[in-house]
């Protein structure tokens, strides 16, 4: 049986041998570069463009900016309006700047390097204005979401009823998308038929967003982005950038192909967004929550309202007898933000678990049976049951892989020599999400299948465990399976976002495979390809399957065909959907140099059925590194005085890298869940995240006495307060 | 990238004859090395040279030991060579440290010794090409006074200027009072390597006391037997491949728990590699204990001034001091140099 074994990727050769080609390498014929110029200012308009120096860099093609405009149609763009673009304003609608590094040029030229250094002459006069780019900058504007808030109970009357009350504000910092794979593009007309290359999460909202952008029906656009080398929401809505690029091409016409810079992937792409946080938390002196009140303050661009709003899932966490959450978007002079791996969970389970940490001090008992305690069946907002939740089950396996029995909460009980060691711990959780999606499986005499569905791998292990899937159910070898993606010529497969991925597109697959056995009468557990086949009178078969989860409603099904999102899951009418895990650190401080390290990360993860053990531990490690470079390395730097990022390169943005991950594991808890859906999978690829920043912060607090509620924690947050 | 010409000579005469005067803020003639600096500077049309004078004719690349014992190093010796040369792995490894905390493998595969001694600024204000700064441009202000400027300099800063010197190999070098063999159009001389780099002062722009066609051929490094007690300690947000928040180059002298003579190079923190003459002076002579290790470190930091984000740095540079000198109290050297 091949679902759940650790099988290798069956596109792993490819990769490392550099084969699996990426939006970048597909050869074109006799193409143009594109290179964008981006603003120097946070705030203004442009008075004048000279470009004399720039038209004379030999090769130059055309230069288009604001007074020399590509013929972009108007379209509602924004992927928080039901648009699909990464911002509501298309690029050179007006000489106005609204943040600084905004795209206002791309010029097109015969070889890259002559785009790069035109693009580089290339001069802007500003009217300059103070940006108001940061939460408290004079002019940002605060636009209260009472839509968004939670209540539930009499908040009051729960803190009063409590013996120990926390109230605490938690901060968080603006992150930027890094991918190995830099954002690329390439536009290729035949006759009026657009082919894109683009990595993308999305291959069918990015058709749908050309075609309103272009100008021209979706059906002469193809999307094509069959690698992606990583994306984490950060190639999940259209760039800018795309239509102009198609629109260049065809003026010119000639394919066009742009890079964008590391640089430029700071400004002109969306980012993960600073978060302040207010905490208040009641319990009773058995531990039992009384109270439970989450706000956050999240910062947007002035014309778009995005808000990730993690108080919906924080909420639902334990027990609590009233509960109040609200969410504030402050408006301020910056580019619109966007997904960013467990987008809303991440920011928000840090204030969470920190506050549960502190609780646990406050009430003097074991973190672990603070939660222990608060643990539920039903989530407290509208009492609605968990489908499965394997929480304290995450606890107990990590807690003894870890050892977490010799726990002494003393502050600094564990510290030895020069070193300060401290341990901490902390609840992951990601909603489990779905989307409705389609497939076709071709199914032939010599036992090759084929699964067509306009998904995607961003790395993850889609077509690993996609093909798995596949096999298990019409009972062939790994072998025989070959899995097409990210093509929008394939069956609709919906957004590579919210772990969707897998849950929903093996739901499918088994439906479709399960009405092949049904045509060719053949049981899974002995399939013979020649033998069925024989007897169906026919040498191949083709079976397309849709599948509409039941929570998404009426005419949820027409989102297959008009490039709109609908996906479903987490907090539902009548059931709760989550992936629960524990994760817990060590971490040592350095009596002098207050250097953070964490030598030791355990996190364990219950996600209903595991497809493949190998792909799944790999995503939750991933997600467990990038939390330790969220608690302690990430920050996109803005001088508040220009709006600009003043670390916009890989030597100063810092990611942890291998010398940083000494000991890290994750353990998969066996969890069988029937209802969550038909396939009884959760999604892997976000949780590994959520609860790494809280553990640490935890940790150091156990190490060094010093609590610290802003992330990244940095040295110097250990040094100024020691 | 700006056009530029391209010359490869294939002796020093020519080398120093041919080069276009490289004069300040990067506006003239570069020699190319390892080209990790200029190349990237180039890129980012920081630098703008109308011509490089590529190197990789020259030889320049071996590292020989004297008759007195000092080490002559060729400017073209790689900072990975170097850093496995068994010279300095034992007999000083402060300089072997330095260097391999410098980098990564990739970098210091290529980086040259002549041009990590030169390594230009992280400051970002004088990477992005637009900001006002007076090393970039000049007269026209400094960005990073009121910025961000949590990696900059503390030490050596002045009203026009905060950008830290951001190499690490240079902060070992001045420990050992080493020599710059250098070649122009006027022959050669020798300068030590404390008076290689200027103060930004009222001129940030004019980095070094090099001339407009000054070529570094090499370094001559005295050192002595005792130099076998000394460290490199680097202070960072991770654990490899980042620049310094603040690192302490350490050799130590002593006569059991007492400091004979304690030599003290800091990174990370200053202007320019950083000797903390007064914290030597100070140790000579005393007890080394956690208290005097601490005090000297206050001493190194004395005169300094924070600008906000970089406020912490001088505490930290003040631990990472004491760290180093305790560190290096308890090496053994013997052992060290059997590693």
């Amino acid at each position: 049986m091949t679902i759940g074994a650790p099988v290798n990727r069956i596109d792993g050769q490819l990769k490392v041998t550099g084969a699996a080609r990426y939006a970048a390498d597909f050869a074109v014929p006799n193409p143009l570069y594109g290179h964008l110029a981006t603003s120097t200012v946070g705030l203004g308009r442009i008075t004048a463009v000279e470009d004399a120096e720039a038209r004379a860099v030999p090769g130059v093609r055309a230069i288009y900016h604001h007074a020399n405009p590509l013929p972009l149609a108007e379209a509602d763009a924004f992927f928080g309006t039901g648009g699909r673009s990464q911002q509501s304003w298309e690029p050179f609608d007006s000489p106005d700047v609204r943040f600084y590094g905004e795209t206002v040029a791309l010029v097109v030229a015969e070889t890259i390097l002559a785009a790069r250094e035109a693009a580089k002459l290339l001069r802007f006069t500003y009217e300059a204005r103070n940006p108001a780019a940061m939460f408290d900058a004079e002019g940002a504007t605060a636009e209260e979401l009472p839509d968004k808030a939670l209540s539930a109970g009499d908040i009051g009357g729960a803190m009063q009823a409590a013996a120990a009350v926390i109230d605490r504000e938690y901060d968080t910092a603006p992150n930027t998308h890094n991918a190995m794979e830099l954002f690329a593009t390439t536009a290729h007309w035949q006759g009026e038929e657009l082919t894109v290359y683009v990595p993308s999460q999305w291959v069918e909202g990015f058709q749908a967003g050309l075609a309103e952008e272009v100008g021209i029906p979706a059906s002469q656009i193809r999307v094509v982005s069959p690698y992606v080398g990583g994306a984490f929401g950060g190639k999940g809505s259209l760039f800018t950038w795309v239509s102009l690029v198609a629109l260049a091409a065809r003026v010119q016409s000639r394919p066009v192909k742009l890079y964008v810079t590391r640089e430029q992937g700071f400004t002109t792409a969306s980012f993960r967004a600073e978060t302040r946080q207010t905490f208040r938390l009641g319990a009773r002196q058995d531990g039992r929550f009384t109270g439970f009140e989450h706000r956050g303050r999240e910062l947007s661009s002035r014309a778009d309202t995005y808000v990730v709003n993690g108080a919906e899932a924080t909420a639902r966490m334990y027990h609590a007898e009233a509960v109040r959450t609200g969410v504030t978007c402050v408006h301020a002079d910056r580019q619109t933000p966007g997904f960013m791996r467990a987008p809303a969970e991440t920011p928000y389970f840090f204030a969470l678990e920190s506050g549960v940490d502190e609780m646990a001090r406050e009430l003097a008992m074991d973190p672990v049976e603070l939660r222990r305690v608060n643990d539920i069946d039903a989530e407290p907002v509208n009492g609605v049951p968990y489908t499965s939740r394997s929480l304290m089950e995450c606890y107990d396996a990590a807690g003894e892989a870890f050892g977490w029995s010799d726990y002494d909460p003393d502050v600094g009980a564990l510290s030895e020599g020069d070193e300060l060691i401290g341990w901490g711990c902390a609840t992951a959780a990601y909603p489990t999400q779905m989307s409705p999606c389609a497939v076709r499986v071709h199914f032939d005499v010599t036992g090759k299948v084929t699964v067509m569905v306009a998904s995607h791998d961003l790395g993850t292990g889609a077509y690993t465990v996609l093909a798995q899937a596949a096999a298990g159910a019409l009972g062939v070898p790994l072998a025989a399976v070959t899995v097409e993606l990210g093509d929008t010529r394939l069956p609709p497969g919906t957004i590579a976002g919210g772990s969707i991925t897998t849950a929903s597109n093996v739901t499918v697959i088994e439906q479709a495979c399960a009405s092949i056995h049904q045509r060719l009468g053949t049981p899974p557990e002995a399939m013979n390809p020649e033998e069925a086949f024989g007897r169906f009178g026919q040498n191949a078969i083709e079976e397309y399957a849709e599948w509409i989860p039941p929570a998404a409603g009426e005419g949820a099904g027409k989102s297959l065909y008009n490039g709109r999102i609908r996906i479903v899951g987490g907090a539902e009418e009548k059931y709760v959907a989550f992936a629960f895990g524990a994760e817990f650190a060590e971490v040592r401080v350095n009596r002098y140099t207050r250097e953070i390290r964490v030598p030791r990360l355990i996190g364990a993860f219950a996600a209903g059925r595991i497809m493949n053990e190998q792909t799944a531990r790999s995503q939750y490690l991933g997600g467990m590194v990038w939390g330790l470079g969220h608690a302690l390395l990430e920050k996109t730097e803005v001088d508040p005085r220009t709006g600009a990022v003043m670390n916009d390169n890989i030597s100063e943005y810092l990611v942890p890298v291998n010398a940083d991950i000494p000991d890290i594991r994750a353990i998969l808890v066996p969890e069988t869940d029937t209802k969550v859906n038909p396939a009884g999978i959760k999604g892997i690829g976000e949780i590994g995240i959520v609860g790494t920043a809280a553990a640490i912060a935890n940790a150091v607090y156990h190490a060094t006495g010093v609590r610290l509620r802003k992330l990244p924690i940095r040295i110097e947050d250990l040094l100024q307060t020691s | 990238m700006r056009p530029f010409s391209y010359r490869r000579p294939s002796s020093i005469d020519e080398a120093v004859a041919t080069v276009e005067p490289m004069g300040i803020a990067g506006q003239g003639g570069a020699f190319l090395a390892g080209g990790t600096t200029v190349i990237d500077l180039m890129k980012l049309h920081v630098a703008t040279p109308p011509s490089l004078t590529d190197l990789g004719a020259l030889g320049l690349d071996d590292i020989e030991e004297e008759a007195d014992g000092s080490l002559r190093v060729g400017a073209r010796v790689t900072m990975a060579e170097a850093a496995a040369h068994p010279a300095f792995r034992e007999r000083a490894p402060v300089l072997s440290d330095a260097l391999r905390k410098a980098a990564s493998p990739q970098l210091r595969n290529v980086a040259t010794l002549g041009g990590n001694v030169l390594q230009r600024t992280r400051c970002p204000y004088f990477r992005d090409n637009a900001s006002p700064c007076n090393k970039r441009d000049p007269g026209s202000g400094c960005a990073a006074i009121g910025g961000i400027n949590r990696l900059l300099a503390v030490l050596g800063t002045s009203e026009h200027c905060i950008a830290n010197y951001a190499g690490d190999w240079a902060n070992a070098l001045i420990l050992f009072d080493a020599t710059v063999m250098t070649m122009s159009i006027e022959g050669r001389r020798e300068l030590p390597i404390a008076d290689l780099h200027r103060l930004p002062g009222d001129t940030p722009a004019r980095e070094t006391t090099l001339s407009d066609d000054e070529l570094i051929l090499g370094f001559r490094i005295p050192i002595p037997g005792w130099a076998r007690r000394s460290l490199y300690v680097k202070a960072r947000d991770r654990e490899s491949y980042a620049f310094a928040l603040a690192s302490a180059a350490v050799a130590l002298d002593m006569a059991g728990e007492t400091v004979r003579e304690a030599r003290l190079g800091l990174g990370g923190v200053a202007t320019v590699p950083w000797r903390a003459r007064e914290a030597e002076d100070w140790l000579a002579g005393r007890q080394l204990t956690e208290e005097t290790a601490v005090g000297a470190g206050e001493i190194a930091f004395a005169a300094a001034q924070g600008y906000g984000h970089n406020d912490f740095k001088i505490p930290l540079g003040r631990n990472v001091v004491a760290k180093g000198l305790l560190d290096a109290a308890r090496l053994h050297p013997t052992q060290e140099a059997q590693q």
